[in-house]
């Protein structure tokens, strides 16, 4: 039996990393494996391997992003691969080039692996049907942004040590969020039972239906919570009337000690970044280093992309 | 020409009851001369060339009141030649070519040149619509009355909605004088801004903007209730939901005038047919769950919706391979419109006579055309279908010059084998 226990898949099924509902629970658990050793890794000294020694990893950046973009900078070159990063807001996208002929000029420099950013859901589907290497998906409009659920999950993991029977409330602008729906299917396929919580106008249609709970309430939607995920409300994307004012939203939406006492007394507080203080969470909250852990979601951010770079890139 | 005569033929024609085993003979002129069970072998004209249908549909040609032509402005996506090759091969011998093209056709030279294109080029016939506003900006009417003198059977701004209330009274108001058909495109711009596809689950998972139901039930009722104060000749295009089709039954019952359309695309496809952002299925109205198709579906058997359109919409290719948000809307459709109509048939949903009249005799009458039936003294306007025929969907086998088909691969059953026009013999398949 005890050899049994430790078969474990050691290749990924997939080929690209589009999102986590392509992806199996024994690929999940490869990944968040892989990058323990590299969370190690990150907090020694030296912190340069050639795993990826002679590699092109292409970053392809079509909306604006901070921490994610130099994650998987960072990631790649820690690995020893030769990373190209663009940013594409000002390149030959505004002369009128598609996603696909973009796709296929740089398919042409033959790169080991892509990491695209875009602001059109589906954007990363549709570059990985026209390129012959892998391709990750960092974020495509409201779809699914895989490798900010998998981060999130090793952070939840190195505190709680588990991920299966855990209560976790994801509470805010869900509608707009793919760091919700990543989340979703993640925490589901490891055995937590999610909470939503949002008023109405922000919560997507019939989302129930992927095996979750709502709640317009926080008191009652953080009930018991072992987690607390706090996201963005994402003002940018917002055309038309959500809110009445981010006052208001805070008064019933924001994370504060006293709606954080309905959750468990060891509860965690987390957020994909970046943060809005004193709209979705109050300040003090956030920067409480016994119950917010979002530096350190920062942190398995790196570890996590350096795992992904290492399992898809062939 | 010489007569012609096809026997051996199951007739269906609704506007005239037939559905008999019988023959017809098309006269010197390509008028219809005879029809019916009594046209048989023995009674053959001299001379006259002789097709044995060996008792296959006969049809009249096909009338879809839905079709984007592309000329002037986007003959790279389909012209009046290519059309016409398209329409034959799937027995539409009429069409209703929608003013979206560029520039559009809200003015009588426009209306001119259609026509003129339509003739020279095109061997269907062309009946063109003109828009409802000038350059479609919802706000000006056009000339009603002088682009119906020119022959313009209706005015619709095509993939758009009148919104302005008030502009939509006047309109309707001023189309009751001339007896003008009025069709609509319903949908609320408020409620479907930036809507990809049916707001539910679907959208959710694909991260999608929804365009909820609503959004066209919003307008039909409120056309249904202007239409109570000015009543005129009022069509809506084609229906997507079934919270729609409620409100049209309902407004039927209380014995208002009106027809309403619906796409093939709708009652053949749902938004689980997009799968994985398959851009092809792009449509507006878009394809809703299949709790609405199945009402779409019965609402047609049960006569609620009059007419069924190909919606034929054709997009180059490099409009269609871009991200979901980005490409074009709509679907190439005419050729296998008859065909997938068809399947409503043999999965025993809807009678094919009912199925038949909202393809020729329905839309026949609300354009006031005389075609859409196999009368004495008419075109010979008509098509022969084998029935059972099975063959599978390839793009690259369209007639069309844009091959955006939403049903590639699809097995369909029941094929096109003849077209004629005005008595010629223009499409024939082995």
């Amino acid at each position: 039996m005890a050899v049994l226990k430790k078969l474990q898949a050691v290749k990924i099924s997939q080929n690209h990393l589009l999102g986590i509902q392509n992806l199996s629970v024994s690929d999940i658990n490869l990944i968040l494996e892989e990058s323990k050793s590299f969370v190690k890794l990150n907090k020694s000294s030296s912190k340069k391997l050639d795993i990826l020694r002679g590699k092109t990893q292409i970053n392809l950046f079509f909306e604006p992003s901070t921490r994610t973009q130099s994650s998987f900078e960072l990631a790649g070159k820690r690995l020893g691969a030769d990373v190209m990063s663009m940013n594409m807001n000002n390149s030959s996208i505004k002369k009128g080039e598609t996603l696909i002929d973009t796709a296929m000029t740089l398919n042409a420099m033959n790169p080991d692996i892509i990491v695209i950013r875009h602001q059109d859901s589906g954007a990363s589907n549709l570059l990985a049907q026209k390129v012959n290497c892998p391709v990750i998906n960092a974020g495509d409009g409201k779809r699914e942004h895989p490798t900010q659920a998998l981060l999130d999950a090793l952070t939840i993991i190195i505190r709680k040590g588990k991920i299966n029977g855990l209560r976790i409330a994801i509470c805010g602008d869900i509608l707009h969020s793919r760091v919700a729906r990543s989340n979703i299917y993640l925490l589901n396929m490891l055995g937590a039972e999610v909470h939503l919580i949002a008023p109405s106008t922000l919560m997507p249609k019939k989302i129930e239906r992927l095996g979750v709970k709502i709640f317009n309430n926080m008191n009652e939607g953080l009930k018991d919570c072992d987690i607390v995920m706090m996201l963005r409300l994402q003002n940018e994307r917002m055309h038309g009337s959500f809110l009445a004012s981010t006052r208001e939203y805070y008064e019933y939406f924001g994370l504060t000690p006293d709606k954080l006492e309905f959750a468990k007394n060891d509860a965690l507080i987390m957020h994909p970044g970046p943060m809005n203080r004193g709209v979705e969470i109050d300040t003090n909250l956030a920067d409480d280093i016994n119950k917010s852990v979002i530096k350190e979601q920062v942190e398995m951010g790196v570890a996590i992309r350096m795992a992904c770079l290492k399992l898809f890139c062939k | 020409m010489k007569e012609k005569i096809i026997i051996n033929a199951k007739i269906i024609d609704p506007k005239n009851n037939l559905n008999e085993i019988g023959g017809l003979i098309i006269d010197v002129k390509g008028k219809i001369k005879a029809i019916g069970k009594k046209v048989k072998n023995s009674n053959i004209p001299k001379n006259a060339e002789v097709f044995d249908a060996k008792k296959k549909l006969l049809l009249p040609g096909i009338v879809d009141m839905r079709v984007f032509v592309g000329e002037p402005g986007f003959e790279y996506k389909e012209n009046f030649k290519t059309l016409s090759k398209a329409a034959l091969s799937g027995g539409v011998t009429s069409v209703v070519s929608m003013p979206n093209t560029s520039p559009v056709i809200d003015n009588v030279s426009m209306v001119d040149f259609i026509k003129r294109r339509g003739r020279d080029k095109s061997s269907i016939n062309i009946f063109p619509s003109a828009t409802l506003t000038k350059n479609i900006d919802g706000k000006r009417m056009t000339e009603f009355g002088l682009l119906k003198k020119k022959g313009i059977v209706a005015f619709t701004d095509g993939v758009k909605t009148i919104q302005d209330s008030q502009i939509m009274s006047r309109i309707m108001e001023y189309a009751s004088d001339i007896n003008a058909l009025i069709i609509q495109h319903a949908e609320d711009y408020n409620l479907s801004e930036g809507g990809l596809i049916n707001d539910g689950e679907i959208s959710t998972r694909l991260g999608l903007q929804g365009i909820p139901s609503i959004a066209e039930k919003i307008i039909v009722e409120r056309d249904l209730s202007l239409l109570e104060e000015y009543q005129c000749k009022y069509h809506i295009s084609q229906i997507s939901s079934s919270k729609t089709v409620a409100a049209i039954r309902k407004n039927k019952k209380e014995g208002k005038k009106f027809s309403c359309g619906v796409s093939i695309n709708n009652l053949s496809l749902n938004e689980n047919d997009i799968g994985d952002f398959k851009t092809f299925l792009k449509l507006s109205p878009p394809l809703r769950t299949e709790e609405d198709r199945v009402e779409l579906v019965k609402a047609l058997g049960e006569g609620i919706i009059d007419v069924i359109v190909s919606d034929h919409k054709p997009e180059d290719e490099e409009s269609k391979r871009l991200t979901f948000a980005q490409a074009a809307t709509g679907a190439s459709g005419i050729e296998t419109f008859l065909p997938l109509a068809l399947e409503l048939f043999h999965n025993k949903s809807v009678d094919l006579e009912t199925i038949i009249s909202a393809m020729t005799k329905n839309p026949a009458k609300i354009l006031g055309i005389k075609k859409g039936s196999l009368e004495i003294g008419n075109d010979a306007d008509l098509c022969i279908v084998d029935l059972n025929k099975a063959w599978k969907v390839k793009k690259t086998e369209l007639f069309s010059k844009s091959k955006n088909t939403p049903i590639e691969d699809r097995k369909m059953q029941g094929q096109v084998i003849r077209t004629y026009v005005g008595g010629e013999l223009l499409f024939k398949r082995n």
